[in-house]
């Protein structure tokens, strides 16, 4: 398998009041294509953290990310924006959809930072919407949707451009356990079709369910990393 | 131009609050156009009717004479030269011979001008024709009719000392009232044939001044020394410059207001949409792109607040540009050349610089508190953590 995240000895520390909190320490690991893998263990224990890093959100305080071959430490804001722009897609718990526009808008927003042409921007994002099943809410304000329909014009704007890695934080944790459901089986789906790596923040056990590696963390530490074989579920939804 | 889109959108979708804003800016606008229109259309007024009706296009004056020092004008005076008397036959000089005298009205005593002055030139708007069918007549002005309370056919006994410095008096028919809009030659002056008042201060053939026709540049022979146009509306200049610069305090004022309403949602936008700054960098802008689209939408409240200006003050401002607004008499009475009705007049210059004063200013005001921006923490601003 394509190794596409390497991380090497990373570690974050945080200043704290006169000190220093240390949200990751020593952390190794790595991520192939295609993976379906969450990031979990208890508030504090970091999985948020290395999100943000592999995301390029945040930078490490020291150690190695590499992801898709560049270094984050060492990109500069436009390098890592366009990191961002083309080749990470985002999924937050609290979906973090633009308010003021409507659910196309929202989902087409990343294209319009590619500057691709209308049409073909169009054509992307009535997919995505397809995708996710809401293609008949695409004129709709945010405001407009349940908790579920939110997260899934997340997924769709996350996954629009046809990303290579989607990292979702907490994605189910505002969500009834029947939406949950909804939107892990649209992931795994994706997943699935388009070879998308899916990297969880999450301490839902029914988002861990569906994930086919575990990685534990505790107190920033990797404590265990385990591979999972497919769930029934997931073979008859495959 | 993605920009534009974004900016757009947040305006129209912050509903309400932008409406404010675009209005207060908007009516600032409008004002600016209004009242630097009406001192340009004023400007425009008082240049014209003082250039037709007092300076022409220049005036030579005699080297002792001082409008401003009525001492200097009974020696200011001295012969037309043959060449000048030509040119004031071919209506390219009006000569005037100025003269301190006392008038009598009602028993009372006042201090006038007497001037004058050709009745057939043609260089000056005074009604002079009135003096060539009245030659023993006077002319005055619809000031100082109302001062003395005179009209038509009335006399008025007046006293003066000749060249010799002997006293005369003589009783003057009022010929005709003129009405016009420029208060040096009206206030406290009498107007006479010229060659009546040479005789009379047996001074024949001598002026004071001379006005050139417009466009003419009479050559300077002393003692006669050229005054332009530019020296001669130098005090309307003045004015002017001051009614605009008291006028800029008003819609500077206005404009404050209009853009502290714009800096203080830009704050609290900002303060706000944490979340969505943050999401925005996620999603693949830069930080300097987030901080264009804030900045923009303070020049597309600008813009918007132009439009919405151009809507309702278009209108209003062609109203008033085409039927004009009356103004009080005080100002003439003052001495400003001022008309019953102003007309403003919104040249090219004063429309783009308003909006580019408005632009620009709105533009700044937005990008200041966006600058914050720069200092965020994506990561805690996408969990919408107030930092």
């Amino acid at each position: 398998m394509e190794t596409i995240i390497q991380i090497h000895q990373l570690s974050k520390r945080f200043p704290v009041g006169n000190g220093e909190f240390t949200a990751l320490n020593e952390v190794n690991l790595t991520f192939d294509k295609g993976e379906f893998t969450g990031l979990v263990g208890p508030s504090g224990s970091g999985k948020t953290t290395l999100l943000n890093i592999i995301g390029s959100l945040d930078a490490p305080s020291s150690g190695e990310v590499t992801v898709l071959g560049q270094s984050i430490a060492h990109l500069t804001h436009a390098q890592s924006a366009q990191l961002r722009n083309r080749h990470l897609g985002f999924i937050f718990q609290t979906y973090n959809l633009f308010p003021v526009y409507t659910v196309f808008e929202n989902v087409e927003f990343a294209l319009l930072l590619q500057h691709l042409p209308a049409a073909e921007r169009r054509k992307a994002v009535m997919e995505a919407l397809e995708w996710v099943g809401l293609t008949d809410k695409a004129q709709s304000r945010p405001a407009q949707l349940s908790g579920g329909e939110s997260q899934r014009v997340a997924i769709a704007r996350a996954m629009v451009k046809k990303p290579a890695i989607v990292l979702a934080d907490e994605p189910t944790a505002n969500l009834d356990s029947k939406n949950s459901h909804h939107i892990l089986q649209t992931m795994l789906r994706l997943n699935q079709e388009l070879q998308t790596t899916f990297l969880f923040a999450t301490h839902d056990e029914k988002v861990m369910s569906y994930l086919r590696r575990i990685i534990s963390l505790e107190d920033g530490r990797v404590v265990k990393d385990e591979r999972i074989a497919a769930h029934s579920f997931i073979k008859s939804n495959s | 131009m993605i920009a534009i889109q974004l900016a757009l959108k947040n305006i129209l979708g912050a509903g309400w609050r932008s409406l404010l804003n675009i209005a207060v800016l908007s009516l600032a606008f409008v004002i600016i156009l209004w009242h630097n229109g009406t001192i340009d259309g004023w400007n425009q007024q008082a240049r014209k009717d003082t250039q037709e009706w007092e300076i022409g296009g220049g005036q030579l004056w005699h080297s002792a004479y001082d409008p401003l020092d009525p001492l200097s004008i009974q020696d200011a005076h001295a012969p037309l030269s043959a060449d000048m008397t030509r040119l004031a036959g071919q209506g390219q000089l009006a000569p005037i011979l100025a003269v301190q005298a006392s008038a009598f009205p009602q028993g009372r005593m006042q201090g006038v001008l007497l001037k004058g002055i050709d009745p057939e030139q043609k260089v000056l708007k005074i009604p002079t024709e009135i003096l060539q069918k009245n030659p023993d007549g006077a002319l005055i002005g619809k000031r100082m009719a109302q001062a003395l309370k005179l009209k038509t056919g009335d006399a008025l006994l007046v006293r003066w000392r000749d060249s010799q410095g002997a006293f005369d008096a003589l009783e003057l028919n009022i010929a005709g009232i003129f009405d016009c809009n420029v208060p040096s030659i009206d206030a406290g002056q009498i107007w006479l044939p010229i060659e009546r008042l040479q005789t009379m201060m047996n001074l024949p053939g001598e002026a004071t001044l001379m006005v050139a026709a417009s466009g003419f540049r009479p050559a300077e022979t002393s003692p006669w020394v050229f005054q332009s146009e530019d020296v001669l509306l130098a005090d309307l200049n003045t004015i002017i410059q001051s009614k605009k610069g008291s006028g800029a305090v008003l819609y500077g004022l206005l404009m404050i207001i209009a853009l502290l309403a714009i800096f203080d949602t830009q704050v609290l936008s900002i303060f706000r949409r944490q979340r969505e700054i943050g999401t925005y960098i996620a999603l693949g802008m830069t930080r300097r792109q987030v901080i264009g689209i804030f900045t923009v939408e303070g020049s597309v409240y600008s813009i918007l607040a132009i439009v919405l200006g151009a809507l309702y003050g278009g209108p209003f401002l062609w109203y008033l540009a085409k039927y004009g607004w009356a103004m009080p008499t005080g100002g003439q009475d003052m001495g400003i050349s001022i008309s019953d009705r102003i007309y403003p007049v919104y040249g090219t210059g004063l429309v783009l610089g308003t909006i580019i004063l408005v632009v620009i200013a709105a533009t700044v005001v937005s990008f200041l508190p966006a600058r914050k921006i720069a200092r965020l923490n994506p990561t805690d601003a996408i969990k919408g953590k107030i930092q």
